[in-house]
């Protein structure tokens, strides 16, 4: 006050263009575009970051989806399936997938000799050896189905090993070829030849998608099948318990709650538990859900609860938000036209209240999606192969998780399942995706401005 | 309030879930422990599927003493029927599972593993080892003039003019892994005692025969041995970013990495499923499982799926198993025999 009586007391005045910029708006503006600068390098740093990521990952990844087939002339012979001559299904199923090599063997060759392909140095160990051996189990399947095929030449498309599949995606090379035992130089020519002949062809493979995870002899048949079903049933049960138990714990306590001591211990400990490390709920699933209640393990329903508890102070958190950014003139008008306080709730704040409640309900199973540690210590990190069966029963069935077996494929050591990881990877970001995209149009459609 | 209300619940849900699955009754075999017999147990696992008309075994991993302590948690649906184990199970653990209730245990030897030590294939010429070298590189503290000091060792050449002159960097599996047990008993002990360190620690500490093993097998801790808590592709992907570094693998692990991977020789004798069988390469373990004999015509297809594993199409020298890096047991037949007669550990000793 005294400066300005001084400054505009004193006889001479500065005059000063707005179109010339003095010192101290120089120096602001320069701190303006500092900043600026900053936050575009910030920005520049994190998109780096995603690109890279994604461009790793869908380099390694995307050929997953593709997969080499051959289609093999199968001559089932009646000497090894049946020995007994007898057509007796009992018989047929006591020949073990370990006895139809020989057949697989004998299609190989036949195929190849009949495309007119001639391999120098090709042992016939060797041409059995480009077929996947989930080849076996799959002839075996159509045998034990239609019986009525044994004596009979079948046209059936198989796998063709991981090693033969790599060569096409770039992975295996004529140098791997030379140095590793698992294929040689004659096994990649004979390869080449049959997809020249049309009888080997690179196409999409739904199997990836559909099949259940396979053991490490054959990475080419392994599928996300099993874990895609196990990630749903677990966030189907997430859903139906954390959105109803969340969404009434935070009305209640917004709504309801006297403000005292006790709810504001409730407050501090549900902001506490939301920060508490995944794992933790794994500890506490195990000695609760399976020590204590006797649930088994593996299952879908364990891990289902384990992610609920984990979701819930999310839910509880983001709800409670957007009841508390409803305005309270809402509430007072409701109840100024006789409205009860449980009407004011349920008729005016909450259908307000719900694309927040929503996204955050959508966050929080998106997060809940990508959990592995809790799943690790209820047994959920496990080789599963049998496809669970339909809900409520296949809530109890053993099952994985997709980012469970995205952990599961990397620690494997054929480097077929880099790539495996790589695809499942691209899956689950895809769900995660499709989550977070309907999370903001669910916000976006819903929303209401005052 | 509301947590209390939350807790009680989930807790009843849980309940309730629960009598309707003891109704059920668990149709697979549930199996966990050594991520070293994973492989196999899911190579067996999913041909049993296959093949039979149960269900296909669940099979998890989490390390050998892991898969034995949940196996002694006690008997009963909710606990596992199989430990997998890279290791003979411990006395110790023996008394836990008879404290849980578990008193019948079979032992089922599967075949032998074989470590290997390998590096880059493009990096300097390690190709023939001896333990007494990887002693003299790996050990915390070296005999030195009738006293022990720190290891001055930093390169390969230190320890031996034949080998490269490289700084020594070793990628050695952790401590919670059945396989340090292996590398430090027949590598580092071994090259102890043929280096002559062992008879020189003794008469330093003064006969102390427990002590001068502690003495031998303590790991130098100065960055130079890096301990992988991960599994082998954690290794390799050190080795790939090390030209220098040195790994240790399981022969299965190396087979199917080849292309990446040169092998060294141990005691002048190249690793490989025959001089393992053969007992010729001293680097090697034997790999079990345990079973529950409770469990057994409880839960179906346990007996089936343990015969299964150890018959000759599938744990013989030409099986999947042995394709993929497993070395036969000789012996096979009488681990047949045990699994058909039902023999627990207390009985076959």
């Amino acid at each position: 006050m005294t400066d300005a009586t001084a400054s505009g007391a004193a006889p001479e005045r500065r005059h000063t263009s707005l179109m010339t910029a003095d010192k101290g708006t120089r120096r602001r503006n320069a701190a303006e575009a500092r900043f600026r600068a900053y936050g575009l390098a910030a920005i520049a740093v994190g998109l780096a970051a995603l690109v890279i990521l994604l461009v790793s990952i869908l380099s390694q990844g995307l050929s997953s989806f593709r997969q080499a087939y051959v289609t093999l002339d199968v001559p089932l012979t009646a000497e090894t399936l049946d020995p007994g001559g007898n057509r007796d299904p009992a018989d047929i199923a006591s020949v073990s997938t370990f006895g139809y090599s020989s057949i697989i063997r004998d299609a190989v060759l036949n195929t190849f000799r009949n495309a007119g392909i001639e391999i120098e140095g090709l042992s016939e160990d060797e041409a059995r050896g480009i077929i996947s051996p989930e080849a076996s189990a799959q002839i075996r399947d159509r045998v034990l189905a239609d019986p009525e095929l044994i004596g009979q030449t079948v046209e059936i498309e198989v796998l063709a090993n991981s090693w033969i599949d790599g060569y096409f995606k770039g992975r295996v090379t004529d140098r791997t070829a030379e140095l590793n035992s698992n294929v040689s130089p004659a096994q990649i020519q004979l390869a080449q030849a049959m997809q020249d002949a049309g009888i080997l062809n690179v196409h999409f493979n739904w199997a990836f998608i559909t099949a259940p995870d396979a053991s490490d002899n054959r990475p080419e048949a392994a599928g996300l099948g099993v874990a895609i079903i196990g990630s749903l049933y677990m966030m189907l049960i997430v859903l139906c318990l954390a959105l109803p138990i969340g969404v009434a714990a935070s009305i209640y306590l917004e709504e309801f709650a006297p403000q005292n001591w006790f709810t504001d211990v409730i407050e501090v400990n549900i902001s506490n538990l939301a920060a508490v490390p995944s794992i933790v709920y794994g500890i506490l699933g195990l000695a609760i859900f399976i020590n204590f209640a006797g649930l088994p393990q593996s299952a879908p329903i364990v891990g289902g609860l384990v992610l609920t508890l984990m979701t819930l102070p999310t839910i509880i958190i983001a709800t409670r938000a957007s009841l508390k950014a409803v305005p309270p003139s809402i509430r007072d008008a409701a109840l100024g036209i006789g409205a009860s306080k449980m009407q004011s709730v349920f008729h005016h704040v909450l259908p307000l209240a719900m694309p927040g409640i929503l996204t955050g309900t959508i966050i929080g199973l998106a997060q809940a999606l990508g959990e592995t540690a809790p799943l690790l210590l209820i047994g959920m990190v496990a080789f599963v192969r049998d496809y669970p069966a339909a809900p409520p029963d296949g809530f109890f069935d053993p099952a994985s998780a997709l980012p469970v077996q995205v952990y599961n494929w990397t620690q494997r050591a054929d480097p077929a399942f880099v790539e495996r990881a790589s695809g499942a990877i691209i899956v689950l970001l895809v769900f995660l995706l499709i989550m977070n995209t309907l999370a903001i149009v669910l916000r976006r459609r819903f929303e209401r401005r005052w | 309030m509301s947590l209390a209300k939350l807790t009680v619940s989930t807790l009843a849900l849980a309940a309730v879930s629960a009598t309707a699955v003891s109704a059920q009754g668990r149709e697979q075999v549930q199996i966990a422990g050594s991520s070293t017999v994973l492989p196999y147990a899911s190579i067996v696992a999913e041909a049993f599927g296959e093949n039979f008309d149960y269900p296909t075994p669940v099979v998890e991993s989490g390390g050998s003493s892991a898969g034995l302590k949940r196996f002694c948690e006690g008997v009963g649906e909710n606990t596992i029927d199989i430990a997998n184990a890279s290791r003979a199970i411990r006395e110790g653990e023996i008394e836990a599972c008879a404290a849980a209730g578990v008193t019948d245990i079979m032992e089922v030897r599967i075949g032998y593993d074989g470590i290997v030590f390998a590096s880059q294939i493009d990096g300097p010429e390690f190709t023939a080892f001896e333990p007494a070298q990887w002693y003299n590189a790996m050990a915390a503290e070296l005999p030195m003039d009738g006293e022990m000091a720190s290891n001055p060792n930093s390169s390969w050449s230190d320890v031996d003019g034949a080998l490269p002159d490289v700084e020594i960097q070793a990628f050695i599996p952790g401590t919670k892994h059945g396989t340090r047990e292996v590398f430090e008993e027949k590598v580092i002990l071994q090259g102890c005692e043929d280096s002559g360190a062992y008879d020189q620690i003794l008469e330093i500490n003064g006969g102390d025969e427990d002590a001068a093993e502690d003495a031998c097998m303590s790991i130098r801790t100065d960055g130079v041995a890096v301990d992988i808590d991960g599994d082998y592709t954690e290794t390799l992907a050190r080795i790939e970013s090390n030209p220098n570094g040195i790994g240790v693998f399981g022969l299965a692990f190396y087979e199917n990495n080849t292309d990446l991977l040169k092998v060294a020789t141990m005691g002048g004798v190249e690793p490989s499923t025959e001089t393992i069988s053969s007992g010729d390469y001293p680097v090697s373990r034997p790999l079990y499982f345990y079973i529950k004999k409770a469990h057994m015509g409880v839960i179906p297809g346990l007996k089936e799926y343990a015969e299964f594993f150890v018959s000759n199409e599938v744990a013989g020298p030409n099986g999947p198993l042995s394709n993929y890096g497993l070395v036969a047991d000789p012996e096979l037949e009488q681990t047949q025999q045990q699994i058909a007669d039902e023999v627990t550990m207390s009985e076959s000793m």
